[in-house]
């Protein structure tokens, strides 16, 4: 297949060679990268062959989609998604019907074994019904096109984690992309959405390096996901002062104070938001006065109530403390009385 | 069931149970013993400033300074560094606090309109720390040490292990060692804390409820008698 080097891509689109710089010192520092590998990255993004990308939408809302390609104006980020291949993805495609899916099958042979699979949605496992595309079940579509992968990202918490789909009751059997393939790399880009720049970026570090990120225990970028909200949170300094807003709209929540007592699950939800924000770097939920509602974290839907802090132990209620009480005395009354009893034989012999 | 909710659902409502109930047992089992009346004369009429002893016997006596001087040190470092860490830091305030309303249906602050001090999360780190090498410190003398080595039995190790195990984790579950998932470190602090509690009343921890109570009857007992304090 015969595809522009992305430097020549990029150029044609108007790029200036500043914007370019720029978002590759960005994205190196955001990969934990040193400044030093600027020009290295620089120099292997421009020189990349754009990869083919099959994109395989499931249960999903179109989310993911959406925060990529920023329906608010043309940034860097969308136009390096943009100078890929992107082969198959019937949200955004032209084709529809049976060109779509011979678009879907031609990419696949002549790329097989080298494109890039990113999945978003959740797969139902139940009933084969639940979602089809072209009159195929989600399930075996993407056994059928995960084959030929060099890897899969997993986009967004539903393909990661089983997101939304997913959440108790689970009524389509959703499961993660992961549970569904088991042997080919699969990076998960979690989120709901996940950030524009961290799917660019993770991107950026394939075509750079040629190889998957360094992931965390939950297959994840470590570069991205390395660290948690509430590390990076400006907020943190009322953390640490004891400084927590009651409410949505008393003095602490107008001084910005901490929002944990309100439910935000920035202290175990890892991700890049405090620091790469969203909407062009604008800000972020906590930014905007809301608690991290935890999205990029498995099952973040079933982890209680959003606005239940994270401390909150389902320790019981009072009237089982109460029968403890009971219990306790009447054992220990027991045991007195025993032990008197004892006693006084000891006495009497 | 993920172990986060384990941890905060069942697990922790069962050591309470396990908690209360034992407590409750072998404080009424020891208080409602028979005492022997004593018939002779009191060498002085009031026993009650024998409740001294409960003061001075949290001090060393100079004359065995010598050798009790590293176990004060090491006990006082570790009950200090553990205690303000375990009621002045931030997510466990309000985690008692949570406890609190969940009881009583108000907290500290609803009652009395007072809040909680908390300390911040640097001291509370550096208080951990204090309170684990004073730990390590007296179970290496303790092993090391021929009479104690003698005199300790199961029930001083596995206090030992229960006590340091909530510090180490916590301080694990602060620092997101190793890169673990947070949930995951957090629900074995839970665990940790909550094996603490389950064993709490049936091993040497107990003291915790019984020194004071034990040192001001002795007390008590050798002033009626008219021994020195």
């Amino acid at each position: 297949m015969s595809s522009p080097l992305l430097g020549e891509f990029l150029r044609s689109r108007g790029v200036t060679r500043r914007d370019f710089l720029q978002f590759c010192t960005t994205t190196t520092a955001l990969m934990g990268l040193s400044s030093t590998m600027v020009p290295r990255v620089a120099a292997a993004l421009e020189q990349a062959r754009r990869p083919s990308v099959i994109w395989l939408p499931f249960q999903e809302c179109t989310g993911c989609t959406e925060s990529i390609t920023r329906a608010h104006g043309s940034t860097l980020e969308s136009l390096i998604f943009q100078g890929i291949s992107l082969d198959y993805q019937h949200t955004l495609q032209a084709a529809a019907g049976d060109a779509a899916e011979r678009a879907r099958e031609t990419a696949m042979k002549e790329n097989w074994g080298r494109y890039l699979l990113i999945v978003d949605g959740s797969i139902p496992t139940g009933n084969k019904g639940f979602s089809t595309v072209a009159g195929r079940d989600n399930l075996s579509l993407l056994q059928e096109v995960a084959r030929g992968a060099a890897a899969i990202v997993a986009l967004g918490s539903c393909a990661a984690f089983g997101g939304i789909p997913g959440a108790d009751p689970n009524p389509t059997g959703a499961v993660a992309v992961s549970a569904v393939v088991k042997d080919k790399p699969i990076i998960n880009v979690s989120g709901c959405p996940p950030i524009p720049v961290v799917i660019t970026g993770v991107l950026t570090q394939y075509l750079t390096f040629g190889k998957l990120p360094e992931l965390d225990a939950l297959g994840r970028p470590r570069s991205f996901y390395g660290q948690t909200i509430h590390d990076r949170c400006y907020r943190r300094p009322f953390y640490e002062r004891g400084q927590f807003a009651d409410s949505f709209d008393d003095e602490g929540a107008r001084q910005g104070w901490c929002l944990y007592k309100l439910g935000c699950k920035g202290p175990t939800t890892h991700n890049a938001c405090a620091t790469v924000k969203w909407n062009d770097g604008t800000s972020f939920p906590i930014e905007a006065g809301h608690g991290c509602i935890g999205c990029s974290e498995p099952g973040f839907w079933d982890k209680g109530g959003f606005y239940q802090p994270l401390s909150t132990g389902q320790w019981g209620s009072a009237r089982t403390v109460g029968t403890a009480v009971g219990v306790g005395a009447a054992l220990g009354l027991a045991s007195a009385a025993l032990a008197r009893k004892r006693q006084k034989d000891a006495e009497g012999a | 069931m993920s172990l986060l909710d384990f941890a905060r659902g069942p697990a922790l409502q069962w050591s309470i149970v396990i908690f209360v109930v034992g407590v409750l047992w072998r404080l009424l089992g020891v208080l409602l013993l028979r005492t022997r009346k004593d018939h002779s004369a009191p060498r002085k009429e009031a026993a009650w400033k024998g409740l001294r002893l409960i003061a001075l016997r949290s001090w060393p006596r100079k004359e065995f300074l010598g050798g009790t001087a590293f176990g004060e040190v090491m006990g006082y470092a570790f009950h200090i560094g553990f205690l303000l860490a375990l009621f002045f830091f931030v997510p466990h305030v309000l985690f008692f606090a949570d406890i609190a309303r969940g009881l009583l249906g108000t907290d500290l602050h609803g009652l009395t309109g007072l809040n909680w001090p908390t300390l911040p999360n640097g001291v509370v780190t550096l208080l951990s720390a204090i309170s684990i090498a004073a730990l390590v410190a007296v179970l290496i003398h303790r092993i090391v040490s021929p009479v104690k080595r003698l005199i300790s039995n199961f029930d001083d190790y596995f206090s030992w292990l229960v006590t340091i195990a909530p510090l180490a984790t916590g301080m694990a579950a602060f620092a997101h060692l190793g890169g673990w998932p947070y949930e995951q470190l957090l629900a074995v602090h839970l665990l940790s804390a909550e094996l603490l509690l389950a064993w709490f009343p049936f091993g040497k921890l107990m003291h915790a409820f019984t020194i004071f109570a034990a040192r001001g009857s002795t007390g008590m007992l050798f002033e009626r008698k008219g021994a020195s304090l």
